[in-house]
């Protein structure tokens, strides 16, 4: 039977959302690293963000309904631990809707650049962590709005 | 490389998981509690990492077990006597200095241990290590400035960190304590002999104590018996029943 395209496959994971950052996609996060056919099973390898992160169950259900409602019926998910999530593996388009999205994409440089509100460039760290493992919690002294920092792993 | 015994193996991966679970649960406890609300969700993430790890040390733990057992079950089913944490993580909370001083002296041990088993013979075990101490770098920089701003603070917090480390110290020297199952270990290039850790570990608790303006208590007593089970303190066991209370009460109960 002939099953649809790998790259088929890819098309499809891109429309899914992160299930706590809906503007980014699976993708954009870079937590999707293969897809392959194994005889007739689609296999997905993902890999966590964070070894705790509760979201990891949801995108798993997330992934299998969206390629179920695609008419695949042998899916399997695998975990990938290695090599670990970095946050060098999410996209371009991911920081850019990131920041849009009000908050600050991760920088080498280990803080963010500017405040994603008024694009400020003094800023102050209130904390390393933030409301979901992956984010830290910045101020803008300009506006004074506090805003969330997407971390570097 | 040398066989590995796949008893000291699950024994080893007993110990990494249940530091992480013991803690992780106890730090939850924080959860709704703590001073100021980017203390509180500090304290939260934190818990949910040491969680997240201990689902891979543990699931790992099972699958060497190899009798059909998951990481759910190793938390929830066994009783006090058959955790392997040390007895550092299961001491209760007290107040907020001496719950981040268990944790810097915890999280400089993970920081020190997670380097070396990033180089260990076992594949998964340095996989689940260079995923652990990313997360770990935040933890430590997080706990050492908190410890450092506590110590070296006003009259107050500077008296509550010392006593939090007079209470706390005689628990780290069990952290670098050997047995066969270290020998096993060592020998077979899965984990460094624990004792060859301290020299690092000593260095970086030094210079933070330091800063903090803190002394380190000069009696070298060790409490141990955790680690190889021998003996927990009274409070694991308070842990326990709040912590396994749902699986006890409903078992195979799932949502
Ligand atoms: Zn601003």
């Amino acid at each position: 039977m002939a099953h649809p395209s790998v790259e088929q496959v890819w098309e499809w994971l891109e429309t899914i959302p992160d299930p706590e950052i809906p503007v980014i996609s699976l993708i954009d996060l870079g937590i999707i690293r293969d897809v392959a056919w194994e005889d007739n099973t689609c296999v997905v390898s993902v890999t966590p963000t964070y070894s705790g992160c509760p979201a990891t169950s949801m995108i798993n259900m997330d992934i299998e309904t969206k390629l179920r409602d695609c008419g695949l019926t042998k899916i399997e998910l695998r975990r990938k631990l290695s090599p670990a999530w970095t946050t060098d593996w999410l996209s371009e388009k991911g920081a850019a809707a990131l920041e849009k999205y009000g908050i600050a994409p991760p920088q080498p440089a280990g803080g963010p650049q500017r405040c994603p509100h008024c694009q400020g460039t003094q800023l102050e760290k209130l904390s390393q962590f933030g409301s979901t493992p992956c984010k830290a919690q910045w101020r803008c002294q300009t506006c004074l709005e506090p805003f969330e920092y997407f971390k570097c792993i | 490389m040398a066989e590995v015994d796949q008893k000291a193996l699950l024994q080893f991966l007993l110990r990494m998981g249940d530091n992480t679970l013991v803690l992780g649960h106890r730090v939850s406890e924080w959860c709704g509690h703590s001073p100021i609300l980017e203390e509180d969700i500090a304290l939260a993430n934190t818990a949910l990492d040491l969680i997240g790890q201990t689902q891979l040390w543990l699931g790992y733990a099972a699958e060497v077990q190899g009798e059909g057992k998951s990481a759910d079950d190793l938390a929830f089913l066994r009783d006090a006597w058959d955790f392997r944490n040390v007895l550092l993580t299961e001491l209760p909370n007290g107040d907020f200095g001496q719950t981040m001083m268990r944790q810097f002296l915890f999280d400089a041990f993970q920081s020190v241990i997670l380097a070396r088993l990033l180089k260990s013979s076992d594949t998964t075990v340095s996989e689940i290590a260079a995923k652990a101490i990313k997360e770990v770098a935040y933890h430590v920089e997080r706990s050492a400035d908190t410890v450092v701003g506590l110590g070296d603070g006003t009259e107050e917090s500077h008296s509550r960190m010392q006593a939090a480390l007079d209470y706390l110290y005689p628990y780290v020297g069990e952290m670098f304590l050997s047995d066969d199952v270290d020998a096993a270990m060592a020998a077979a290039g899965v984990c460094p002999d624990p004792t060859t850790l301290r020299e690092e570990y000593d260095a970086l608790v030094s210079k933070v104590m330091a800063n903090a303006t803190l002394a380190i208590p000069a009696n070298a007593y060790t409490h141990k018996g955790g680690r190889t089970g021998y003996m927990h303190t009274e409070h694991l066991g308070h842990l326990l029943t709040s912590m396994q209370w749902l699986q006890r009460a409903y078992p195979g109960c799932e949502w």
